[in-house]
């Protein structure tokens, strides 16, 4: 069960010719694949297209009634192979994947894909992860568009111009026998709009109607000499035939006036900031026209070379527009001009600064110097020497805090983290390397867990230099989704075979958690169309893993604690491997809460527990922030002049998973905290019980008091009755 | 450093103008997906064509988020929306949290020309302040000050308790305070509409939608000053009640400065023995008096006695037994739960080591035991286990009642002369610097807040407490000896491990060797 449900959505789907479709960018791209006929769809989530993966599995009926195959792939390299249907049969395909870490993965299927070449359009839907909110390192796909050449769509960022490029991509490949890489930007996936309908369209020949009647050609495999051929071929035909098509269609746009002594170029997805600029500047008005000539590139690759030359014809100076590095567009566009003779001089990068995002400062920032330099007298008096002065804000750097991601409240990830820095507190620092998912938050305060992260499923395989062991055996995180991604192999099959005497913990919390929580192969939950409750123990008994202990209540700091401490130290010198294993409280919630409500508004009897600290015994030292973090524990300032610091103090979010209590417990902070169980609808036996129980309480409390100070001027509390 | 802010960049044509860009700061799981929903439902309602973006993903997961929302009337043909709000370029800034208010401003985002800044002064703290041993709290005064220089318009107010009262989530009350600031075109119904057709949660949701426009309007209405609550008056047997009241008339006696101190201070140290106990504390408090001058205000004799009744009141397994059975307890807890009309288990979690209980034994032979290994191992195996104690059931109950009932032992204890050695000790340090040195006597009875924690972490505090105070013995002459051993404290409670108090140290002993 994914985070998010698109269930309602998905109706909208489902909208015929002369219907308006207003909604998010990854629910139009999903519409546009079912009105261009797609016959098979797949990928793997993660940010930004997470949500089209949930969109495309809470679609499945619709899909199912049109003919169109669904297969939720186990890696990004899976989901780019599966476009291999696309290869001998006229079906279209289209896959999705967040880039650049997923092209990454899928770099091997998709050079052996863009070698053969297709005959259906295939399609690989990429959701650029640049810039702020991103969650991976900064680098961009484009490289893999120029290196394996397949071609890459990059749209103008709003729904028409979207959907548009989903069936632009696919007449493109087919046109040109090429795979093509649809570009989203982080931002653009969830941008809202509307656009105008077209009837879905059912594969004219559907992947069952394909099975029933195989096709090969040799000269699409990947082999000497064919291979050979396939790099001519890509030269000699394909890419010719790409910019024809390009070129026939108009895929990329023009405006502005066809004069002008200073132009810009930028691609598809950089539109919108382009004309905000040129808004703010006094260069444009809130529709886009504007007095600067202005190429669009909503094919980022190939470069028409023919179209370029054109629009630079004439003109003294254009600035490209190419967010990221390297400036691959920029060093193809100057060659062509320097190649070609011409005049025009190139600016980009150095106007821009070399690395980073193009938010609307730098933006505005880059487009004013470009024309200060080139066409000074375009800009309004105003912008060339504003009067009024610019007011001073004090500065508030030093105050506000950062405020990175970490661990939900409840997170079953947090006690074996605070396990890990018990254990470290008895055993000294150990090499830790990290992995992909939720857990690398550990990574930050309060834990600094973790020092490298070199892939999905790669925390093992990233320590095997240290496979030998020494004085002190490292340890890597391994996530469940990264288990199943690559990590089993990779990981597990490496430790494995090369003998590796260290210790690995899989973070088992049931679902894909960090790209939004969806069903993977060793995932509890009962799922109609997906093979579920695979244990992770047995893969890695399979695997040939002999040590292996599971772990059923992450919270059990004290057990967990105790099991990383044997893995450590124990005389067995294989590969150690820990799985630990709770439901992702995220998911959980959204699973149990409703039910639960529902239960207690039906008078079932339900204990609803939550944690508190004792503000007078807590002394405000904070250490059970410091080996928790959970944001439903937080701090307190006690009107009480006597005290300094404050103390802690547990938020009405807290969902009872009991690890505040765990650590306090197994690293003996403090008597401070408690559990309360609320109980609803108690039976009458038990009302009893506790009424009885209490008035023995309150009589002995009253006893008590009765014969001391006391300055709360309360005697009559109660506790059950 | 003050923040550059952007090219005044006014076009000319009034299509820019028309654009309204609003953009909103909240903490991940704050519901800000809803409100940009409403925003930008209620935007189309209105014939506007409107545009919102947002970045999801694991930025969601409890770190800053933002969301933007353009939108322009339905007369300006195909607009051109931007997808990310840019410094200076923001008309409305919504921001769901106090600090990210000021991270709003810190971008630039708020700015005197167009900027309508409505913001919730609650706090969800970031690990970063939670995690300080001593008080991390970022100092919202400063954002505030802050906000009412850049924002043009400012709406401030505590949005998450008016949700919460109204049984909502601050979405919804920040939405209200949107329609009450009149930074948008529409109608109240209209915005109320926005929220009867998302269909979730509608009253509660409308209910926190008014309680926000009503303190968008009229501000946040000063609570009723809290009438100066007299503390309630003791009460108890009449031996007792008159031996209190001895004790509080020799307290009114004291200079007003100390009395603002002393009164709690005596309070807690009686609550925590007994008369007795108070009087030996009004005892010291007169001690450190006697040497004090009325000429400096009595500082010194007012911080005595805060921190001389902190140091009388030690945290030992009777007064946590003691003040986990209280009725009041009980009470409070309830009420946190809300849990009044229903039923309620309540579990504690204790873990006692072979200290705790060597410290409950006669003063003589806990000493001995705590110097044998093997006493205090076999003492661990008896009692180091972490313990479950159900405080509801009767039997949880008396365990921790009869523990709590040990006070009139308490004297007699290993603990307490401990605990009193170390207090003359300390006491004596801080006088030692009178006359000649008023500010380091000050400076180091200010020290007695390094000792707190249970534990290994209230070992770690001793320690720190120690080094602080050789710290002190080396600037003890120094004209700046106060202001040193000050910067000391401070480093001691800004990390865990003490490394800010190590390095200050170092730099002390560069000098002072």
């Amino acid at each position: 069960m994914a985070e998010r449900s698109f269930k309602a959505e998905v109706e909208h789907l489902r909208k015929g010719a002369g219907s308006t479709f207003t909604g998010e960018g990854i629910l139009a791209i999903t519409k546009a694949l079912l009105e261009n006929g797609v016959g098979y769809v797949g990928g793997y989530q993660g940010a930004p297209i997470s949500h089209l993966m949930d969109v495309l599995a809470d679609a499945e009926e619709l899909l199912g009634e049109l003919g169109v195959r669904y297969e939720a792939n186990a890696s990004e390299a899976a989901a780019a192979a599966m476009l291999a249907a696309s290869v001998h049969y006229p079906i279209r395909g289209a896959v999705t994947f967040k880039g650049s870490v997923g092209v990454n993965v899928a770099s091997d299927a998709l050079a052996n894909l863009a070698s053969s070449g297709v005959t259906g359009g295939a399609l690989v839907i990429v959701g650029e992860d640049y810039g702020e909110g991103s969650s991976i390192m900064q680098e961009r796909s484009y490289a893999f568009a120029m290196k394996s050449q397949f071609w890459l769509l990059d749209p103008r960022p709003n729904l028409p111009s979207i959907v548009k490029s989903v069936g632009d991509g696919f007449a493109l490949s087919e046109a040109s026998n090429t795979p093509v890489m649809l570009m989203v930007r982080i931002r653009s996936c969830h941008v809202t709009g509307s656009f105008e309908c077209r009837g879905n369209l059912h594969p004219p020949l559907t992947v069952r109607d394909a099975l029933s009647n195989p096709q090969r050609d040799f000269n699409r495999v990947v082999l000497p000499p064919m291979s050979y051929q396939h790099e001519q071929d890509k030269i000699e035909n394909r890419w010719p035939a790409a910019e024809k098509y390009i070129l026939d269609n108009g895929l990329n746009e023009r405006f502005g006036p066809k004069q002008g002594k200073a132009g810009l170029i930028c691609l598809g997805g950089m539109y919108n900031s382009v004309i905000r600029a040129l808004q703010r500047l006094g260069l444009a008005d809130l529709s886009g026209n504007t007095e600067v000539p202005l190429y669009v590139m909503n094919v980022a690759y190939p470069l028409v070379q023919s179209d370029l030359l054109d629009f630079c014809e004439g003109k003294d100076a254009v600035l490209m527009v190419e967010e990221g590095q390297p400036e691959f567009i920029e060093q193809q566009l100057g060659a062509m001009l320097f190649k070609a003779g011409s005049q025009t001089k190139l600016e980009g990068k150095g106007i821009f600064p070399k690395a980073g995002e193009y938010t609307g400062q730098v933006m505005m920032d880059g487009l004013d110097d470009f024309f200060r330099k080139y066409a000074a007298h375009l800009l309004p008096g105003q912008v060339r020497a504003p009067n009024a002065p610019a007011p001073e804000i004090p500065d508030l750097s030093q105050t506000v805090p950062i405020r990175p991601p970490g661990f939900c409240t409840g997170c079953p990830e947090r006690p074996i983290f605070a396990s890990m820095k018990l254990v470290e507190q008895e055993l000294g620092k150990h090499q830790i390397s990290a992995d992909i998912g939720c857990h690398l938050f550990a990574a930050l305060p309060p834990f600094e867990i973790g020092g490298q992260t070199m892939g999905y499923g790669l925390g093992p395989a990233s320590n095997a230099a240290f496979d030998g062991g020494g004085k002190k055996r490292a340890i890597s995180i391994l996530g469940d989704g990264g288990f199943w991604h690559n990590g089993l192999s990779s990981s597990i099959g490496n430790m494995v075979f090369n003998k590796s005497d260290s210790v690995a913990i899989i973070v088992d919390n049931y679902y894909s958690a960090a790209t939004g929580g969806q069903d993977i192969p060793s995932s509890r939950a009962k799922n109609a169309s997906k093979s579920t409750n695979n244990p992770i123990t047995k893969a890695l008994e399979g695997a040939g893993v002999k040590w292996i202990r599971q772990i059923d209540r992450t919270y059990d700091v004290t057990r967990m604690r105790a099991t990383i401490r044997e893995a450590l130290t124990t005389d067995y010198d294989g590969p150690k491997v820990i799985v630990a294993s709770s439901e992702c409280m995220l998911n959980r919630q959204r699973r149990e809460k409703p039910q639960r409500n529902k239960a207690i508004k039906d008078g079932a009897r339900m204990e609803i527990p939550r944690f508190g600290v004792d503000e007078d015994v807590c002394t405000g030292d904070h250490a059970c922030i410091r080996l928790s973090g959970c944001p439903s524990l937080s701090l307190k300032k006690l009107d009480d002049p006597l005290r300094d610091d404050p103390v802690a103090h547990i938020d009405q979010s807290c969902v009872g998973c009991g690890n505040c209590g765990e650590v306090a417990d197994a690293a003996i902070l403090c008597p401070s905290f408690y559990e309360a169980r609320v109980v609803h609808n108690p039976s009458g036996l038990e009302r009893w019980a506790a009424g009885l129980r209490s008035r023995v309480i309150l009589w002995l409390q009253t006893r008590r008091a009765a014969r001391r100070l006391t300055f709360d001027g309360t005697a009559s509390g109660r506790i059950a009755q | 450093m003050t923040i550059e802010l952007p090219l005044a960049a006014r076009p000319a044509e009034p299509g820019q103008q028309s654009v309204i860009k609003l953009a909103v700061l909240a903490v991940g799981g704050q519901g800000g997906g809803v409100l940009t929903n409403w925003i930008e439902a209620l935007a189309r309602s209105q014939g506007y064509s409107a545009q919102a973006t947002s970045v999801a993903g694991v930025a969601q997961r409890t770190g800053a988020t933002i969301y933007y929302i353009e939108m322009a009337p339905g007369s300006v043909a195909q607009p051109v929306f931007s997808l990310a709000p840019a410094p200076g370029d923001v008309d409305v800034m919504i921001a769901a949290e106090m600090m990210e208010a000021g991270r709003a401003i810190l971008r630039g985002f708020v700015t005197p020309d167009r900027t309508t800044l409505i913001a919730s002064i609650h706090r969800a703290l970031a690990v970063s302040e939670k995690m300080v041993p001593g008080d991390g709290i970022a100092n919202a005064d400063e954002v505030r000050a802050a906000a009412e220089t850049a924002a043009r318009k400012l709406v401030m107010a505590d949005m998450d308790s008016a949700a919460v009262r109204a049984g909502s989530v601050i979405s919804a009350s920040l939405f209200g305070a949107l329609a009450g600031s009149g930074a948008l075109p529409f109608p109240r119904s209209a915005f109320e509409k926005a929220i009867r057709a998302s269909g979730k949660g509608v009253e509660a949701s409308l209910r926190a939608f008014a309680a926000g426009f009503d303190l968008a309007e009229q501000g946040e209405r000063p609570e009723a000053a809290p009438a100066m609550e007299a503390p309630a008056e003791p009460q108890g047997p009449g031996k007792t009640l008159r031996a209190w009241n001895a004790l509080a008339a020799r307290v009114s006696q004291l200079p007003a400065a100390v009395q603002e101190m002393a009164v709690p201070g005596l309070r807690k140290v009686a609550d925590f023995q007994d008369t007795a106990y108070g009087a030996e504390y009004l005892d010291r408090l007169q001690g450190v008096l006697d040497r004090d001058s009325a000429d400096l205000g009595y500082e010194l004799s007012r911080e005595a006695a805060k921190y001389i009744a902190n140091a009388m009141v030690y945290d030992d397994v009777i007064r946590v037994a003691d003040l986990k059975t209280r009725s009041s307890r009980f009470g409070r807890i309830e009420s946190q739960m809300g849990s009044q009309d229903k039923l309620m288990t309540l579990t504690d979690y204790l873990h006692p080591r072979a200290e705790e209980i060597a410290g409950l034994l006669p003063a003589r032979l806990g000493a001995r035991v705590e110097s044998s290994p093997k006493w205090m191992a076999r003492l661990d195996r008896l009692f180091n286990k972490g313990r479950r104690i159900r405080t509801d059931s009767l039997r949880g109950f008396l365990m921790l009642y009869l523990l709590g009932g040990l006070r009139g032992w308490r004297r007699r204890s290993l603990r307490h002369a401990q605990e009193q050695a170390h207090l003359d000790q300390w006491l004596d340090a801080a006088l030692g610097h009178l006359p000649q040195c008023y500010g380091m006597a000050i400076e180091v009875i200010r020290c007695r807040r390094l000792i707190k924690g249970y534990s290994d972490t209230h070992a770690r505090g001793h320690s720190k407490f120690d080094k602080v105070m050789q710290g002190a013995r080396m600037v003890a002459t120094r004209e700046d000896g106060p202001q040193w051993v000050a910067r000391l404290r401070e480093a001691a409670l800004q990390d865990e491990t003490g490394a800010a108090l190590d390095g200050a140290l170092k730099t002390i002993r560069s000098f002072a060797a």
